[in-house]
């Protein structure tokens, strides 16, 4: 008895002590870059685990370098139009995937999977050809229509997957009172995919807003990158006197809001991920 | 109305004998007139509605991919795209006095190889710790939300910010894993992580792995919450041990998802550029086909040579999706 008990003890502390590493494991990275950038830049190279005084000198000195200003300008920019372009061109397409059954119709989702499978180096010369044939290169234009190419995919995808759940029964009734598959789509459809465009949404959002290939191929001018990009081209004298602590400072300073959204939305971004299976 | 107007119109007889068998006959047809009308109307729509997204995608995507396809057998060059001559297979392979081309560079096989390591590793310990998360978040304990949503982190920074943060963390002077593992007596001299040949490609799958893991143990989650309940309890009367569930029960039903997100992990990590190119730039220890590709094509302008190394890669890519798809629809036709 008093064994049973003691295993049962010992699985109960072993559990908790998993649970608590995998914490650490999960959380720790960005904690650290959050101690690391409310330190002064002379207390950098002495390692620590917590913060013993705030020093805000990072979050002050990197707001006011106006090429960080434009990037994170141009990321909102870019990710905004971005989610409202692949949401209004998924809605549709996935309103004629999901309720029509056509010819062609396992072809076009066939071709959408491909694509969703593209590497984008694959595409990248052509690309470039294609932005500046358009007047696009080092524009957030050219970023916009560029990153359709993984926004879009799986958007349709996921919403194609939420539009089939739906009940048939709705679109009879709008059939029978001789009403327009736009009409159907905006009135009958769109109200109750609120949830799943939200989460489509907030998907393409992160994957437009953490894209860095593209926009680092596609833009040339410091006030034209986005923000992994100009994170990722912050350098100092040299390769070993990088400004670390302005770095982390960044780097925290485009995370907090994803960081927020993902807590908040946790439950619909799990949905909308196990839905379309789409890449982290 | 039509098939009515042509009942009214029927002669008297013709309606006297079987007035009751017309109307029905005839309200049927006039049912299924409308109904392919309206299913005619539909497809048409179905078409309009998708052709917005297929002008995008064939503008973004097929359009792109021929091009580069073309360019791989040109001389282009970054300055010059429009002034391209065809020169065949040159790009690829070549022999003048020697084997020239992207088959006969050493630094390619690298980086293919380089590739193929590291999906190979860095999915392999994702789907290994994956399964062990998600068997974490399935079990039932206060402040699981809590610790589900903090796993979510690593997945939500941007890989970008993510690369610099880990450079941080693996600094080779003053990075805390390096004082860590000192402090632990695990190592004598702090390792330069990142610029030793030897350390950086373990670097990169740490990394990944971080930052992927989330994504794996998420679908395995979903895929650990729709199991039955009754045959662990079964299992649990008959005193199974649970490992021996886990192996027998648990781990067959959840295979189909593990599948699918190691397939996906496994595309990405394909095609891995931005980890690499942040935390180790350009080194050939860690060179995989995109970054091999990116420099050829913007670094040394030599568009015709990385579009053929692009190809190159797309085709590997294309490869394992037709493998994978064709996997599926064999698996899904045997559960039918």
């Amino acid at each position: 008895m008093t064994l049973r008990m003691l295993k049962a003890v010992v699985l109960k502390i072993g559990f908790w002590a998993l649970v608590g590493v995998l914490m650490l494991y999960a959380i720790f990275p960005f904690y650290y870059a959050v101690v690391t950038s409310l330190k002064p830049s002379s207390e950098l190279f002495e390692v620590s685990y917590w913060i013993d005084d705030l020093d805000f000198s990072n979050y002050v000195a990197v707001p006011s370098q106006p090429a960080f200003l434009a990037a994170i300008r141009n990321s909102v920019i870019v990710a905004v139009s971005v989610v409202i372009i692949a949401l209004l061109l998924g809605l549709t397409a996935a309103w004629a995937l999901g309720r029509v059954r056509f010819r062609g119709r396992t072809t076009v989702m066939m071709l959408v999977l491909g694509v969703s499978m593209f590497p984008q180096v694959a595409v990248l010369s052509g690309l470039f050809e294609v932005i500046r044939t358009l007047d696009l290169y080092n524009s957030p234009g050219g970023l916009i229509l560029s990153y359709t190419i993984f926004t879009l995919p799986f958007t349709v995808w996921i919403l194609t997957t939420f539009m089939r759940q739906l009940p048939d029964e709705l679109e009879e009734a709008a059939i029978v009172d001789g009403a327009s598959p736009w009409v159907t789509l905006t009135k009958v459809f769109m109200p109750l995919l609120w949830p799943a465009m939200a989460t489509t949404g907030l998907l393409a959002f992160i994957a437009a807003w953490n894209e860095f290939l593209f926009a680092l191929t596609f833009t040339l001018t410091d006030t034209q990158r986005t923000v992994p990009v100009a994170i990722a081209l912050i350098s100092g004298g040299s390769q070993y006197e990088l400004p670390w602590g302005p770095i982390m400072a960044a780097s925290v300073i485009v995370t907090v809001p994803l960081v927020v959204l993902v807590v908040i939305f946790q439950r619909r971004i799990v949905s909308g991920l196990t839905a379309g299976a789409v890449k982290g | 109305m039509a098939a009515r107007e042509s009942h009214d119109a029927l002669p008297d007889n013709a309606r006297h004998s079987r007035s009751d068998g017309r109307l029905k006959r005839s309200a049927k047809a006039w049912h299924r007139e409308r109904g392919t009308r309206v299913r005619r109307q539909r497809v048409r729509a179905a078409w309009l509605f998708l052709t917005p997204m297929l002008i995008v995608l064939a503008a973004v995507a097929g359009w792109p991919l021929i091009r580069t396809f073309w360019f791989s057998l040109t001389d282009a060059s970054l300055s010059s795209l429009d002034g391209a001559q065809f020169i065949g297979v040159e790009n690829y392979l070549v022999f003048d006095d020697g084997w020239y081309g992207i088959l006969a560079d050493p630094l390619w096989w690298q980086s293919v190889w380089n590739t193929l390591y590291f999906t190979l590793v860095s999915v392999s310990l994702e789907a290994v710790l994956g399964v062990i998360v998600a068997l974490v978040l399935n079990a039932r304990f206060r402040g699981r939300t809590l610790v589900r949503a903090a796993m979510l982190i690593p997945w939500a920074i941007p890989t970008v910010v993510s690369a610099r943060i880990w450079a941080w963390m693996l600094n080779d002077q003053f990075g805390i894993i390096n004082h860590m593992l000192l402090g632990l007596g695990l190592i004598d001299a702090p390792l330069s992580w990142t610029a030793d040949a030897s350390l950086s490609m373990w670097a990169v799958i740490m990394v990944d792995v971080w930052k992927a893991t989330p994504f794996v143990a998420l679908l395995v989650l979903a895929a650990l919450q729709m199991l039955p309940s009754d045959c662990y309890e079964a299992a649990r009367v008959d005193g199974i041990h649970p490992v021996r569930v886990f192996f027998r029960v648990t781990l067959p039903l959840i295979t189909p998802a593990l599948l699918v997100a190691v397939i996906f992990r496994a595309l990405d990590a394909l095609r891995v550029f931005d980890v690499i190119y942040v935390l180790t730039s350009n080194a050939a220890s860690t060179m995989t086909m995109s970054i091999y590709a990116r420099q050829q094509l913007v670094e040394f302008q030599d568009v015709g040579y990385g579009s053929a190394a692009s190809t190159l890669l797309f085709m590997i890519i294309a490869l394992v999706t037709v493998v994978y798809l064709y996997l599926g629809r064999r698996q899904l036709g045997g559960g039918q």
